[in-house]
């Protein structure tokens, strides 16, 4: 199905189903541990062996020497997999190092080897028998220190106006710069596969969010056929980004058992992750807004450093800036410099979870500045059209409505705008505000329908559940479509033998998943209607039955015997072109800091989203409260911690990388817009699980700020940054 | 993780006599260091002694009206044991400041005193760290440093001492009772317990080779305010940056042991001498000898900020 021109009145928007409070159906399996996660299939792969992989010790150089006799002689070892013996492999274009090094070595941690053991023990005892010697060369790990050898991204700077004419003549201007660091996903469920091969067939049970992808990568790296390639991954503990594409444990598991002559089975141990696998690239972000003394932004600059290894792309922490605020004259852009620390790739929110961190926080400096109101600022340069296009407007916009009902339902109103003057005993308190932006991404998305004589609907795609609630929504659109409940659809994701899906990233699958399943059961609907010899546009699809003119027949009889199939996808034409598709809301922060300790504790937080329609409220509310607990970590304690001097991260483990647990958790509130964006889809939804990142660490830091009169623009706001600033001790 | 053996003692003489019969052997009891350490092959034991059936899990009143606690208490145990809560309850908060419900359910006393420090790069193998491989070197010297010692610090060793309960054991002047490989007992007191790092880092406490730690007893009660602050950047589940433990009379005098600054819970008695002047008097005594790192400087100026909040706290 091609959609090309905007959504009318269809099917969905009945309401019967989608957009009602739904609790998750896969959510019994998980409760009860019978949800197969990729390390747990028990069954499938006879006589599996294990694999124990062995990262590089130094972040660049060779491997002088590297002795497996002792590990070869160990109980229980089956196979060794080196780069020496293990075949000609190709590198996927989505892989920035080679997932198996040596000699050379580009990472820390990088794999350098696999070894396969009868049991998990055995393999990992066998391992640390291996004895590698490196010759270190020099690299670089620091981004500052590389920061002026950064070239400009192939994308280009965004140059509209006169920016520097303007703000050098504006009146009220701000230049800061702001710091974030490098971030670890830090998913529960670490990276794990089991590859079986019969013949010259592969098959892999994973964890992974973009099924087409990996197969594409394992393919290509395997330099094999891509149809000799199956990759099954319907439940995932977790990803953020960090599994997107082939990494380590697939490729590994892969040669290993190909090694072994059996089943191979692998996981990533938590200090392995860390260095072996992708991180959120740490950025340098400088601001610059000029703005006349009523608070209208004449000149906006927006430039973005990070780095990663050759070949590797940028974080593209500035590109909100160019549609977030108006401004007639403006500068945005990126910049990328080589390090040879491991692979930076997305992370949740890539781009605008860093990049709202700093312009959000500008925001507030500067509305302070002007001495207004934070609000008022963002809403004084509100835009419905994309800055650099005027003719180009936005689907959708409700900043401007996210903010002034967050701001009514929050207490705004409450808030001193004087820093540093409100108590509570031993503790500054602060309110602070910022926006969210994200983009809505369209990109084709394939299902496929059967309708069996029980009457039961069956949904294939290759979609993943990454823990968002894709099987639940999925399930929604189909009983809507159909006009059955949710009690007759069955939803089956995370398998390559299905129809190519969206896949989940960059928050597109919802919609376009959704999307995908709409298509494919408008064509079933087509079916039954032809079987029933009827026109399918006069034909209703209400309690499982077909009613067209004076006609009654229930589902399961027009399915008959055979039942019926069918398939189909979205493709999108230009509508995204033509129009700017976003995703906006504001984030209220309450933040306390003690006087004395610098120690800072949230108390309250409240997010107003407008996100096109919201297809399961319950869900979406859990998406955008992840998010927001993932935007504490960033604005408090998420820091992967470099040593400069070698490359590598010193906190490898979660007792080092600090996430939130949940005493740093207070109340959290979520508020949908009632929002239809007819443009985005026939669903008219739009992505909702990194908008409630976006803005989110900002909001903290601008609460921090109210709280002390404080600012730290070195993410993360920890207590060592601004304890000598803080008032002194009576 | 090295293969090892492993067997149950059923006395204290004779898990003391077990260990020191069989090189590399140790002592398991909660297993919540251990076990994380040996996966990593941080510990390399070669035959484990598991000491959970020795019946050193009970509390009792000594006669001269302290507590003797068995090595074997859990800390959840200990933490809600009402004669703690109500006489040391600067240690049943320490205790409830550290990890989770989860580990203190297993972590034992005597455990708790002999943990691990936290050092990243005595976690990394690929790393040198004189107390994992003496000799080998330190990375944490000139490396990222923010979590460690601040005093007491060698040039082989900046590693700090994670335990809470420690801190709290050291502000009450426990006394550490052992029995060992010759079946000969004797009391150390908590102060000389944990030894600073000099040259020999890989070495952490006064227990010769095979000596088990039976009990440890706290000294009658001394009254006062008891205070427990840890603090840290997220608000459970952490390690802290620093901790403060207090007991204050209502004089103002009294006692102050820290935790996270150096390689053993960090007292100065002599600085004590200066509470009721103030924070600042005291901290200028406990960390006079000083030698921060550019990373954790920090910590000289949070300790005493942290002290003179919780003597505004014991003030009331």
């Amino acid at each position: 199905m091609k959609f090309d021109t905007p959504a009318t009145t269809n099917p969905i928007d009945q309401l019967k189903v989608v957009g009602k409070p739904t609790d998750r159906i896969d959510g019994p399996l998980k409760t009860t541990g019978k949800a197969t996660y990729a390390y747990e299939w028990h069954d499938v792969a006879p006589n599996v062996a294990y694999g124990w992989v062995i990262g590089s010790g130094i972040a660049k150089g060779r491997i002088a020497s590297m002795d497996l006799e002792a590990a070869r002689k160990a109980p229980g070892v089956v196979a060794i997999v080196t780069a020496e013996n293990a075949g000609p492999l190709d590198k996927s274009k989505r892989n920035t190092a080679t997932l198996l090094g040596g000699p050379e070595i580009e990472h820390y941690q990088q794999a350098v080897a696999l070894v396969v053991a009868e049991t998990f023990e055995q393999a990992r005892t066998a391992a640390g028998l291996v004895r590698i010697d490196y010759t270190p060369a020099d690299g670089a790990y620091d981004l500052a220190a590389v920061k002026d050898k950064a070239e400009k991204t192939k994308d280009g700077d965004s140059v509209v106006g006169d920016f520097a004419g303007a703000f050098a003549a504006a009146p009220v201007k701000l230049d800061e710069t702001y710091t974030t660091p490098d971030e670890s996903h830090a998913m529960m469920e670490p990276h794990a596969t089991i590859a079986a091969w019969e013949g010259d067939r592969l098959t892999v049970w994973t964890s992974n969010q973009m099924i087409d992808w990996m197969v594409t990568d394992l393919s290509a790296t395997l330099k094999m056929p891509k149809d000799k390639v199956r990759v099954i991954s319907p439940f995932i503990g977790g990803g953020f980004g960090g599994k997107l594409f082939l990494r380590a444990d697939a490729l590994l598991a892969a040669l290993g058992a190909r090694e072994a002559g059996r089943p191979v089975k692998v996981g990533l141990s938590r200090p392995l992750m860390m260095n072996n696998t992708t991180h959120r690239p740490a950025t340098i972000q400088r601001v610059r807004i000029g703005a006349t003394p009523d608070g209208t932004i004449t000149a906006i600059a927006h430039e973005g450093w990070s780095g990663n290894l050759p070949g590797g792309s940028e974080e593209t922490a500035t590109d909100q800036t160019r549609l977030l605020y108006a401004g007639a004259n403006r500068l945005i852009g990126n910049r990328i410099a080589t390090l040879d620390l491991p692979e930076g790739n997305a992370m949740r929110a890539p781009g605008e979870a860093s990049g709202m961190m700093a312009l959000e926080v500008a925001m507030d400096e500067m509305a302070e500045k002007l001495g207004m109101d934070p609000v008022e600022f963002r809403i004084r340069n509100d835009t419905q059209t994309d800055p650099a296009d005027p003719n180009r407007a936005f689907s959708q916009r409700q900043l401007v409505q996210c903010l002034r009902l967050g701001a009514e339902r929050f207490g705004w109103a409450k808030r001193n705008p004087q820093p540093g003057q409100v108590r509570d005993g031993r503790w500054l308190v602060g309110l602070g505000v910022a926006a969210a932006f994200r983009n809505n991404l369209l990109t084709k998305s394939a299902a496929r329908v059967r309708l069996d004589q029980r009457g039961i609907v069956t949904v294939e795609t290759d979609m993943t559940d990454i823990g968002t609630g894709s099987y639940t929504i999925i399930a929604q659109t189909a009983a809507e479509m159909m006009g059955v409940g949710l009690d007759k659809v069955a939803v089956r994701l995370g398998d390559s033998s299905f129809p190519v899906s969206a896949g989940s990233g960059g928050q597109w699958g919802a919609n376009n998943a959704t999307a995908g399943v709409y298509a494919a059961c408008v064509k079933l609907r087509e079916a039954v209607a032809q079987k029933l010899g009827v026109n399918s546009a006069d034909a209703q699809f209400a309690d499982g039955q077909v009613v067209a003119g004076n006609r009654k027949i229930p589902l399961a009889e027009a399915a008959g015997a055979d039942g019926l199939s069918a398939e189909d996808g979205i493709e999108y034409g230009d509508l995204d072109k033509k129009y700017q598709q976003s995703t906006f809301g504001a984030h209220y922060v309450e933040a306390a800091v003690d006087s004395a300790t610098g120690e800072i504790r949230v108390r309250r937080m409240l997010a107003v989203c407008a996100a096109g329609r919201i297809l399961n409220p319950k869900s979406a509310r859990s998406q955008v409260i992840g998010a927001m607990t993932m935007g504490v970590g960033a604005a408090l304690m998420e820091e992967l911690a470099l040593d400069k001097r070698t490359g590598f991260f010193v906190n490898h483990d979660l007792a080092g990388y600090e996430v939130p647990v949940h005493a740093d958790i207070p109340h959290q509130e979520v508020i949908f817009l009632d929002e239809t964006d007819p443009i985005s889809s026939p669903m008219k939804a739009k992505g909702v699980g990194e908008l409630g990142l976006c803005g989110v660490g900002a909001a903290v830091a601008n609460a921090v700020h109210n709280a002390t009169g404080l600012r730290v623009r070195e993410y993360p706001i920890t207590l060592d940054k601004f304890l000598d600033r803080l008032p002194a001790m009576g | 993780m090295r293969p090892f053996t492993y067997e149950r003692a059923d006395s204290p003489a004779a898990a003391a006599a077990a260990v020191q019969r069989r090189p590399g052997a140790k002592f398991i009891a909660g297993g919540t260091n251990l076990l994380d350490l040996m996966k990593l092959e941080i510990e390399t034991p070669a035959h484990l002694i598991d000491v959970n059936g020795l019946k050193l899990d009970t509390l009792e009143a000594t006669p001269d009206g302290g507590l003797r606690i068995g090595a074997l208490v859990r800390n959840t145990a200990l933490a809600a044991d009402p004669r703690v809560r109500r006489d040391y309850s600067v240690l049943s908060r320490a205790l409830l400041a550290g990890a989770s419900g989860q580990l203190r359910n297993k972590a034992t006393t005597a455990g708790n005193l002999l943990q691990r420090t936290r050092c990243p790069y005595f976690y990394d193998t690929n790393q040198p760290c004189n107390k994992r491989q003496p000799g080998s070197g330190c990375a944490a010297i000139g490396g990222y440093s923010r979590q460690l010692a601040v005093v007491g610090s060698s040039d082989a060793c900046i590693a700090t001492h994670p335990s809470d309960m420690a801190v709290a054991m050291r502000a009450l002047d426990a006394t550490v009772e052992t029995v060992r490989a010759d079946g000969t007992t004797r009391t150390i007191p908590i102060a000389e317990f944990h030894r600073l790092p000099g040259d020999t880092p890989h070495i952490e406490t006064a227990l010769v080779p095979g000596e088990l730690i039976t009990a440890v007893t706290l000294p009658k009660p001394v009254g006062g305010t008891h205070v427990y602050r840890k603090v840290r950047d997220r608000a459970s589940y952490a390690f802290a940056l620093v901790s403060v433990a207090a007991v204050v009379q209502r004089d103002g005098s009294g006692r102050v042991a820290v935790g996270g600054v150096a390689h053993r819970p960090w007292r100065v008695e002599a600085a004590e001498a200066e509470m009721p002047r103030g924070a600042k008097a005291v901290t200028a005594g406990l960390l006079a000898d000083a030698k921060p790192t550019h990373d954790n400087a920090f910590k000289l100026t949070l300790v005493e900020r942290t002290l003179a909040s919780v003597l505004a706290e014991a003030k009331g």
